[in-house]
């Protein structure tokens, strides 16, 4: 597992969009994601699972992500997570897309 | 005679996931998800994500899927890698101005391909003057050239004039590229009208562009999608004319000749592949029915 270089951010607060800032986290802190959604009570766990799923396929862990959610697709939360993972320092598998 | 109908060719911005998601619906022959000028430089790996994804999930229905991508000495590399293998339709491939500029392209493009991929085409965007003289070797570089587009914007700025409504500047540039498409036998679409708000202006252009010789057009806004399209298509003047015209000459190679007489018009071969086109056209678009003539 691998740790990320430093914070980024990727997304926009515009509809069917998700805005993704990711911070470091401290050893052993594991993934904490603190996620606001315009449709938390719908798809609210289906979000959290998607952001955890590419940081799992891409190989991090210990990392913080606040996930500002208007409405996007799953396609879009994983091309958020995927671009605010390379800006955050990551080196990417893009076989995951 | 297999024709892939391009007559409008929607732009879809490429960071924008909303449009993006909802790109199939405007019923164009082509969405062009757009990684080039739509897509600010500090956001183009978000965009190519993006996108790529899109291409992966998302359904764009009867509508082809094309990509704008950036020009070769920009991020066009980092474009194709990521693109190709999600499998679009074509490339669209902005500023070419030689061959050899397809042939690099095309390079990357097969690199990236995946092992039984359907063969990914290329769409030559010319936006310069060079690019408008080196249009037919464009055409002619690789059977998977399979259309030229015009970009009049930066083709008119290279000129240092400006661009107008009656679009009087790129006379040359339209003509020209479309004699290159024919002669190479690929097809010709014309620039797009970038004032969204101007029907009359638009119907005005798209007119011209369809009697110039062009098979379609770029679109900037899904509003421009229906008048193009009744532009593009046959008319049903046309159509009763094209089912006249081949009435009129299989009645006289019936008869033992290879020329009729239409109304007191000369019908002859030229006159015939150009009704049989339409009566193509018209059965592709479902406007008469199947095996009728």
């Amino acid at each position: 597992m691998t740790s990320l270089l430093k914070t980024a951010q990727a997304g926009t607060l515009e509809s069917s969009d998700i805005m993704i800032t990711l911070s470091p986290g401290s050893p052993g802190s594991g993934i904490v994601i603190e996620l606001e959604s315009i449709v938390m009570a719908q798809y609210g766990e289906d979000i959290r699972r998607a952001l955890q799923d590419v940081v799992a396929e891409q190989g991090y862990t210990d990392l913080y992500i606040k996930a500002l959610d208007r409405g996007a697709l799953d396609c879009t939360i994983r091309a958020r997570m995927m671009t605010a993972l390379g800006r955050a320092g990551a080196v990417l598998k893009e076989a995951m897309l | 005679m297999e024709v892939k109908l391009r007559r409008s060719m929607l732009f879809i911005p490429g960071n924008n996931p909303g449009m993006l998601q909802n790109g199939g619906v405007f019923g164009a022959d082509s969405v062009i998800l757009d990684l080039e000028d739509a897509v600010a430089p500090t956001e183009k790996d978000a965009a190519r994500f993006l996108v790529a994804n899109a291409l992966r999930t998302v359904d764009y229905g009867c509508s082809e899927k094309v990509i704008r991508i950036n020009p070769l000495d920009t991020f066009a590399a980092e474009d194709i890698r990521i693109i190709v293998p999600c499998r679009p339709d074509a490339i669209l491939l902005p500023k070419v101005e030689s061959a050899d500029d397809i042939h690099k392209a095309l390079a990357m493009i097969a690199a990236a391909e995946e092992i039984n991929q359907t063969p990914v085409n290329i769409i030559a965007l010319l936006e310069t003057p060079r690019g408008i003289m080196e249009a037919y070797g464009i055409a002619k570089a690789h059977p998977r050239v399979v259309g030229l587009a015009l970009g009049a914007e930066d083709y008119t700025a290279s000129l240092g004039t400006n661009r107008t409504r009656e679009g009087t500047e790129i006379f040359t540039a339209r003509s020209m590229l479309i004699n290159a498409a024919a002669a190479a036998e690929i097809q010709s679409i014309d620039t797009p009208y970038t004032d969204a708000n101007d029907e009359d202006g638009l119907l005005m252009d798209t007119k011209l562009a369809k009697q110039l010789g062009f098979n379609g057009k770029l679109s900037i806004n899904p509003r421009q999608i229906d008048m193009i399209h009744s532009v593009f298509n046959p008319s049903s003047s046309d159509v009763d004319w094209a089912e006249q015209v081949v009435y009129a000459i299989r009645k006289a190679q019936a008869e033992g000749s290879g020329v009729a007489s239409l109304n007191g018009k000369m019908v002859d071969l030229p006159v015939v592949n150009r009704a049989e086109r339409i009566l193509y056209l018209a059965r592709l678009l479902g406007l008469i029915e199947e095996g009728k003539e």
